[in-house]
């Protein structure tokens, strides 16, 4: 057996396994998209039709949601580069020896159960929950706080809280990768520290830094599950609508269409990413 | 050296992080040997009711042993197909390349909800039930690019021409590949297969739309949130799971390290 032979070996299943359960899954969706309505049987050719898209552009309250959705998003990942700068700052430069050791400690609680997580969110700010229990046994209150949970800030602080540890990463990365004599060269030219700050740390770590904001901000405009979980009805986000039309509803070719444009918006913000960013200058 | 000397604020923000991260770690520790069916201050008494409870509980140590069949599986599959991507991307030149390696990495930015409802068309369109298997199929997908990039950057690690010396010598591909390519990269295979585990073990957003009738522990957890008396003894299952997940991703840290 030759090196052919073992290419086709290695090349058939995944092409097949990925093309039936990723590439086709999505194309069906891209054709389910243009369905007229849900009539008729699956296999029955159908007359292709904008009908679904139409409805979505003329329906403003779907257009306000992903636009909600995109703003939610754009705040969390924001937040979440903001609150990790000092984070990966500080394993940088402050780190010295420990820095493996400091790392895990951060990346453990992201490798345990997301929904266990956020579950335990959920128990601390409850009506019943920890922090309104000891604010009453304190006396600080008399009546349980209902604005903790089941809105769009319980979202938002939720996820801000999840992606910390994960927008460290690509951060450190970047301010890794600064050469520590320039601050060195700096400071014997008179620069003080504000000055290196701004002129050599911030400038060299942009490119993590853009990284870190793009690794929250496409997920995070995708999330159906924390909304789920502590946004109640008032936090609902896009994916949330999608998840309505195929499970209450059963509009399966309007929350096609839908999907078909969270899917477009996502590809769109990789090719912009990708343009913006280095993979190659970070990974090295 | 560095522009701030004065490390203090910076190193009482990383723990004070530190500190809120593992918060709810502890909350439901804490959560799962308290004697109330919720956390109020103060506590009423400690209690280990609720692990012995747990064993009485068999719809939940059937979910438990649903994500273990379904992270099983996932894993293998996709440790498998991920590590034949990995080879063909790092060592073959061919046309679809594009294609297959665009295929097997976009899953990890295609929006889960997304994937979901595509697969959630397929399986209706051809009348699949929904079970364990389609829940399984969905994580082979999803973990797959993690496993070709774990596998593939310790191809691209070592040097190919040792493949070449092997061939020159007289073997075939074949045996090249199970006798010198294998061995190299078999623990970044176990790493991978270890982190593919994980991504199954604890996936929520997918199962729940491919789960049906057979639900894995997340989705069955979901069910049963609004139970608030049954909330204890699945706290303390998701407690021990937690440990077991947490024990597995520090060995497949180990083993990567190790290379």
């Amino acid at each position: 057996m030759d090196r052919r032979a073992t290419f086709w070996i290695l090349y058939l299943p995944p092409l097949l396994w990925l093309g039936a359960f990723f590439l086709i899954p999505l194309l069906l969706m891209f054709a389910f998209s243009f369905r007229p309505d849900m009539r008729g049987d699956f296999f029955e050719l159908w007359q292709p039709s904008l009908n679904q898209y139409e409805k979505l552009i003329s329906t403003g309250s779907y257009w306000r949601l992903l636009w909600t959705s995109a703003q939610m998003a754009l705040l969390i990942s924001i937040s979440a580069v903001v609150l990790s700068f000092p984070i990966a700052y500080f394993l940088a430069f402050h780190g010295k020896q420990r820095v493996g050791f400091y790392l895990v400690l951060l990346l453990v609680p992201f490798w345990t159960s997301y929904l266990l997580r956020v579950m335990a969110w959920k128990i601390m700010l409850g009506t019943e929950g920890v922090i309104n229990s000891f604010l009453m046994y304190v006396n600080l209150i008399q009546e349980p706080l209902t604005a903790l949970l089941y809105n769009r800030n319980a979202v938002v602080i939720t996820l801000v809280y999840v992606w910390i540890p994960f927008a460290t990463l690509p951060i450190l990365a970047a301010l890794q990768r600064i050469d520590t004599s320039l601050f060195e060269a700096a400071a014997d030219l008179g620069a003080r520290p504000l000055h290196q700050f701004l002129r050599i740390t911030v400038p060299l770590s942009l490119p993590g830094v853009l990284a870190a904001f793009f690794m929250v901000f496409i997920p995070t405009v995708g999330e159906y599950v924390t909304p789920l979980l502590v946004g109640g009805s008032r936090g609902s986000m896009y994916g949330n609508i999608i998840q309505d039309f195929f499970t209450k509803a059963a509009n399966w070719p309007f929350g096609s269409a839908m999907s078909m444009v969270m899917l477009a918006g996502t590809l769109i913000l990789v090719a912009i990413a990708t343009r913006l960013i280095n993979l190659k200058d970070l990974l090295e | 050296m560095t522009t701030f000397r004065n490390s203090f604020p910076l190193k009482s923000y990383f723990f004070g992080l530190i500190a809120l991260l593992y918060l709810p770690i502890v909350v439901l520790f804490l959560f799962s040997i308290n004697s109330n069916t919720y956390l109020s201050f103060p506590l009423q008494g400690l209690t280990f009711d609720w692990y012995q409870k747990l064993l009485a509980s068999d719809a939940l140590l059937r979910s438990a042993r649903n994500s273990l069949v379904v992270a099983l599986g996932s894993s293998l599959v996709a440790t498998l197909m991920g590590t034949m991507v990995a080879l063909l991307m790092m060592r073959y030149q061919f046309r679809s390349k594009v294609l297959l390696v665009a295929m097997a990495v976009l899953p990890l930015i295609v929006p889960y909800i997304v994937l979901a409802v595509a697969l959630f068309l397929l399986f209706s369109v051809f009348n699949i039930d929904r079970s364990l298997l389609t829940v399984g199929i969905a994580h082979t997908v999803v973990a797959l690019p993690y496993v070709l990039l774990i596998v593939g950057a310790r191809l691209a690690g070592f040097d190919a021409s040792v493949e070449e010396a092997a061939m020159d010598l007289g073997a075939d591909y074949p045996t090249t590949l199970r006798r010198i390519v294998l061995p190299m990269i078999a623990p970044a295979m176990v790493s991978a297969w270890l982190t593919a585990f994980t991504v199954s073990f604890d996936e929520f957003a997918l199962a729940l739309f491919l789960a049906g009738t057979q639900p894995t522990f997340p989705v069955y957890l979901y069910g049963q949130l609004r139970f608030a008396n049954r909330l204890p003894i699945m706290i303390a299952l998701a407690v021990l799971m937690m440990i077991g997940t947490l024990t597995l991703v520090l060995i497949a840290e180990r083993v990567r390290r190790v290379e």
